[in-house]
């Protein structure tokens, strides 16, 4: 990279350096008035041999700050939908780049072969319909296809969840996120409401609701691969967005909307770790829609098992009502036997679940 | 007018010549009716030109102070303490709220304050009635108020950069229930009611503008100055201005909503909210109700600002080649294109924001359209150039780059427009890349372009032409070496409005580093060369070179104004139109121009077969003349 500050450095210093002298130059031979009251002026060269310079500086600045920076954009999708948006990504910017490219270089072509000459006349050339139908059609062709290849993929991203898949939830707060998974018994996610958020009880657990009993909450995501995943995504306070960018996941939680996306994770953590040879590596949740001073910060891990070692971690978790045993308090009667089922015979000491991922001061 | 002046002017009228008889209104006024509150549009131009360059230096400062953070994350700031204080906290460092704080006044300032009232403002009002032949705009006093309502929203705006508790925090889009909570973000207080403040009263300058401009264009063309023969800048500004009258309107009803929310306890955005260990009693509202509404304005806005530098690159880069304009009619025919569909596209915006995806695919289509007449515009750029006998003014090397840009900026609009592609770029870098070379720099050069090109007929004087080109070359690499590199952390997937990318997490802010570094520092050199401009153009209102009557030997109207025109614009009658303005370089033609008041039974040498029937309507012309005395004297 710093190949390239030098570079560029270079760049802005020559040309400083050539616009400064010619007009240094130009101001000696200036003592009538003539020349500048034309807008021609001896600069004129000067500025055309400029664009030519600029393209071809700008042209291998182009491609050297690609290569170089390659290896670090996001790696290889980890999700199934995500390697079709990846290679769509990848054919459009292709197309758009041959288009960026040919423009550019005829504009600044033209604009040094075109340079003012005091012996030519510019050529007057109003219209010309067959062109102009021409560039109309080619780029609607273009953009026809594209569209067309983006709608089908976004349409299949968007369709409903497979039944088969594993709900999960996760709400967004200033500054962190709350994971929720639906339990080992019932696989339904309990009602929540927002004004039965307590300390403990930082989701609003409605335990009227007899689905609740079960759900437990993680401070991490765990995702099972190859299983199709639907994450339910709330905020309590104000907007966040979900972000998976390993799995280019990406859904606004809505306070009082509750929003969904669905994908399936295909390379488990120790899968990626191997392939990006990093031992420590791990895939996150970030949030992407500004919500305050943690903004940046409002972050946690995410990991994809395997099948069987998810559905172990999983069968590990403790319900949040055997965490919490004081919440069957809140049972209506007739449910109390099914809840009292989930209350341990010796209390457990501290909740650990429920607590901020990260903390921002 | 009020009656009493009107019955003086017919008494005055007596005996005169109808051609003069607006000299009558012209007696000498004071300095504050002409200098300060002045009905003239020349002057409200200048007024809206001047604030707004002092905003584009206050927007880019901003700019420039969250560049050091994000370049140098280690940098002790210490030393901006003396200017912001609290906002350096005990570390040295920059308050986390602050940053936020200075990426949304940054994109609030540059958007509204620099490019729409900079740009549109200054230009739409000096050149309206000077290219279509008018004395001047359809209201003069309603103008004075436009610019006048817009001094009292940037003074209300400025003010809350110096409030406690900071300016508004929340983005520049301002998206409740974040804008909407003040316990969300201190920003979201007092800062906030200023801001919505601020906007409404802009909202109020930019209606009246508008419905100035459009009468004026609609009304007050001079004789032969039918709508086909009209500067594809009256163009522009014409669609800008329908643009800004149908969708300011309704950012004012989210404000006005928002502003209900925030004090009088409705709940048309919030619902279902606990936030600081309270739950609020909000139910029912709907956050995306206000996504819907801001950008239904938001998208507009862009073309609000985009438009007018494209209508003024298209008058400068044909005068500059010595060549028409390529392709007239596609330009004005592509400008309505992209007005209409300005308005339909606005829900790219919100393809992730829990929208329903059917309504993303409807939009996805809609966007993807607007592509087409944007790439006809750059080709018929491009072809304009192809075989002129180019001219590099300053004014043209801005124009010349705006096309790059707009171009750069505008393919990757593709890719984003794409509601697929968009859910992994949506809110990242890319997208901060995009809209930045598309719109912003883009614009920016269009406002530069027209600055260098009309500064002879604001002061009747020249800016120094070397300057111009070294302020040229140091802002179009700068903004080149900003911008472009910004793809990358966007498809690194760096989100945008992140105070440090250190959450990231896996060394992944490690990898850019030295990248944002350089971003920064290429900003900083950027910025540093706007000075170049700043002193040529205040020298040169003072000290610059007299300026010709016509510089650039170009055809439009106002160059048929004296040097300095003054109040009515020109002395004695207002010529008359008699052909299209981009008659450059026509083959028999002995000049390589013609301006539009040359008849073409002045130009037997030159004159197309098709145009020798103009020439019978010469006389329904000038017969005209009468009758447009006659209005000014109504």
């Amino acid at each position: 990279m710093n190949y390239l500050v030098g570079l560029l450095s270079v760049v802005f210093f020559i040309l400083a350096i050539t616009v400064i002298s010619k007009s240094l130059k130009l101001n000696k031979n200036l003592s009538g008035e003539n020349e500048s009251d034309s807008a021609l002026d001896s600069h004129n060269n000067t500025n055309a041999v400029g664009f030519l310079l600029f393209w071809l500086f700008g042209t291998i600045a182009g491609v050297w700050s690609f290569l170089h920076s390659q290896p670090d954009f996001l790696p290889e999708a980890a999700s199934a939908h995500g390697v079709k948006t990846d290679s769509m990504f990848w054919i459009s910017m292709a197309v758009v780049t041959f288009a960026f490219f040919i423009t550019n270089s005829l504009l600044f072509f033209f604009a040094f072969q075109y340079r003012n000459d005091k012996n030519r006349k510019a050529t007057f050339y109003p219209v010309n319909h067959k062109l102009e139908i021409i560039w109309t059609i080619i780029p609607a062709i273009v953009m026809a296809i594209l569209v067309f290849t983006g709608w089908r993929t976004w349409r299949d991203i968007t369709s409903q969840a497979p039944s088969n898949a594993v709900v999960i939830e996760v709400t967004g707060h200033q500054f962190g996120w709350y994971v929720r998974y639906a339990g080992n018994d019932d696989s339904q996610l309990g009602n929540i409401n927002y004004k039965l958020i307590d300390e403990t009880n930082s989701l609003g657990l409605d335990f009227t609701d007899k689905n609740s009993f079960d759900d437990f909450t993680a401070s991490e995501l765990h995702l099972p691969k190859g299983v199709p995943v639907l994450l339910k995504i709330r905020a309590q306070d104000v907007l966040h967005s979900v972000y998976l960018p390993f799995q280019r996941v990406k859904m606004d939680a809505v306070p009082g909307m509750p929003t969904k996306f669905w994908f399936t994770p295909t390379i488990s953590t120790d899968e990626m770790r191997a392939k990006l040879g990093k031992k420590d590596f791990n895939f996150k949740l970030n949030c992407t829609e500004i919500c305050g001073r943690g903004h940046f910060g409002m972050a946690i891990t995410v990991f994809v098992d395997e099948p069987a070692d998810y559905k172990k971690w999983v069968m590990e978790q403790k319900p949040f009502l055997t965490m919490n045993p004081a919440y069957l308090s809140k049972v209506p009667e007739n449910l109390k036997a099914k809840a009292s089922k989930y209350i341990p015979a010796e209390p457990i000491a501290a909740d650990s679940t429920a607590t901020e991922a990260v903390s921002v001061k | 007018m009020s009656t009493a002046i009107s019955t003086t002017e017919e008494v005055h009228a007596h005996g005169h010549d109808h051609g003069h008889d607006h000299e009558h209104e012209h007696h000498e006024l004071g300095f504050i009716r002409k200098y300060i509150f002045s009905e003239d549009h020349k002057t409200i131009a200048k007024q809206y030109l001047i604030s707004g360059i002092l905003w584009a230096f206050i927007g880019g400062s901003l700019s420039i102070i969250f560049r050091l953070q994000l370049g140098f994350p280690d940098m002790s700031l210490e030393w901006l303490r003396p200017i912001l204080g609290e906002w350096i906290d005990e570390s040295g460092k920059l308050d986390k709220e602050f940053y936020l704080a200075l990426v949304t006044m940054h994109g609030t300032i540059m958007v509204f304050f620099v490019l729409t009232a900079g740009l549109s403002g200054t230009f739409s009002n000096f050149l309206i009635p000077l290219q279509i032949g008018a004395r001047d705009m359809a209201s003069g006093f309603i103008n004075m108020l436009s610019y006048w309502f817009f001094a009292l929203s940037s003074v209300i705006m400025f003010s809350s950069l110096f409030i406690e508790t900071g300016p508004a925090s929340g983005g520049w889009v301002i998206y409740p229930p974040l804008s909407a909570l003040p316990q969300a973000m201190p920003g979201s207080g007092l800062g906030m009611t200023l801001w919505l403040t601020s906007m409404a009263l802009f909202i109020v300058s930019q209606l009246m503008g508008g419905i100035n401009y459009i009468c004026t264009i609609i009304n007050l063309r001079t004789r032969g100055m039918t709508f086909t023969k009209m500067p594809l800048t009256i163009w522009s500004f014409f669609f800008t201005a329908v643009l800004g009258l149908l969708s300011f309107p309704v950012l004012l009803s989210a404000a006005l909503l928002l502003i209900f929310d925030r004090s009088f306890g409705t709940s048309f955005y919030l619902s279902e909210i606990y936030i600081q260990g309270q739950a609020l009693p909000n139910m029912g509202g709907s956050p995306i109700l206000y996504q819907h509404l801001f950008w239904f304005l938001g998208h507009p806005e862009v073309y609000i600002v985009l438009l007018p530098a494209l209508g003024m690159t298209s008058e400068v880069i044909a005068t500059n080649s010595r060549k028409p304009i390529f392709g007239y009619r596609a330009m004005i025919g592509s400008m309505m294109g992209i007005t209409v569909l300005a308005f339909i596209v606005w829900a790219h915006h919100m393809f992730v924001t829990g929208m329903n995806p059917f309504l993303g695919s409807v939009f996805m289509f809609l966007t993807l359209i607007i592509a087409v007449p944007s790439a006809v515009k750059g080709f018929n750029y491009i072809t304009t150039l192809w075989k002129g006998n180019i001219v590099f003014t300053p004014a043209m090397l801005f124009s010349i780059g705006l096309v790059s840009l707009f171009i750069s900026g505008g393919v990757t609009g593709i890719i984003l427009g794409n509601s697929a592609l968009d859910i992994n770029l949506h809110d990242t870098y890319f997208v901060v890349a995009h809209f930045h070379l598309v719109m912003g720099a883009a614009s920016f050069f269009g406002l530069m372009a027209g600055v260098y090109h009309w500064f002879p007929k604001m002061f009747g004087r020249m800016m120094n032409k070397t300057a111009g080109y070294i302020h040229f070359w140091l802002t179009f690499v700068g903004v080149y070496a900003v911008f472009f590199p910004m793809h990358y952390t966007g498809i690194a997937g760096f989100p945008r409005r992140y105070y440090s990318f250190t959450a990231l997490g896996n060394d992944g802010e490690a990898a850019f580093t030295d990248l944002n570094a350089f971003i920064s520092l290429a900003a900083i050199i950027t910025f540093t060369a706007q000075a170049i401009f700043f002193f040529n153009f205040f020298y040169s209102i003072f000290k610059g070179k007299r300026a010709t009557q016509n510089p650039w030997k170009s055809n439009t109207l106002e160059w048929t104004t004296p040097i300095v025109p003054g109040h009515g614009n020109w002395e004695g009658e207002i010529p008359a139109v008699y052909r299209w303005p981009y008659d450059y370089s026509k083959p028999g033609s002995e000049a390589d121009f013609i301006p539009q008041t040359i008849p073409h039974s002045a130009t037997p040498e030159s004159n197309l077969p098709e145009e020798n029937d103009e020439i019978a309507k010469e006389k329904e012309i000038e017969s005209l003349l009468a009758a447009q005395n006659e209005s000014y004297n109504r």
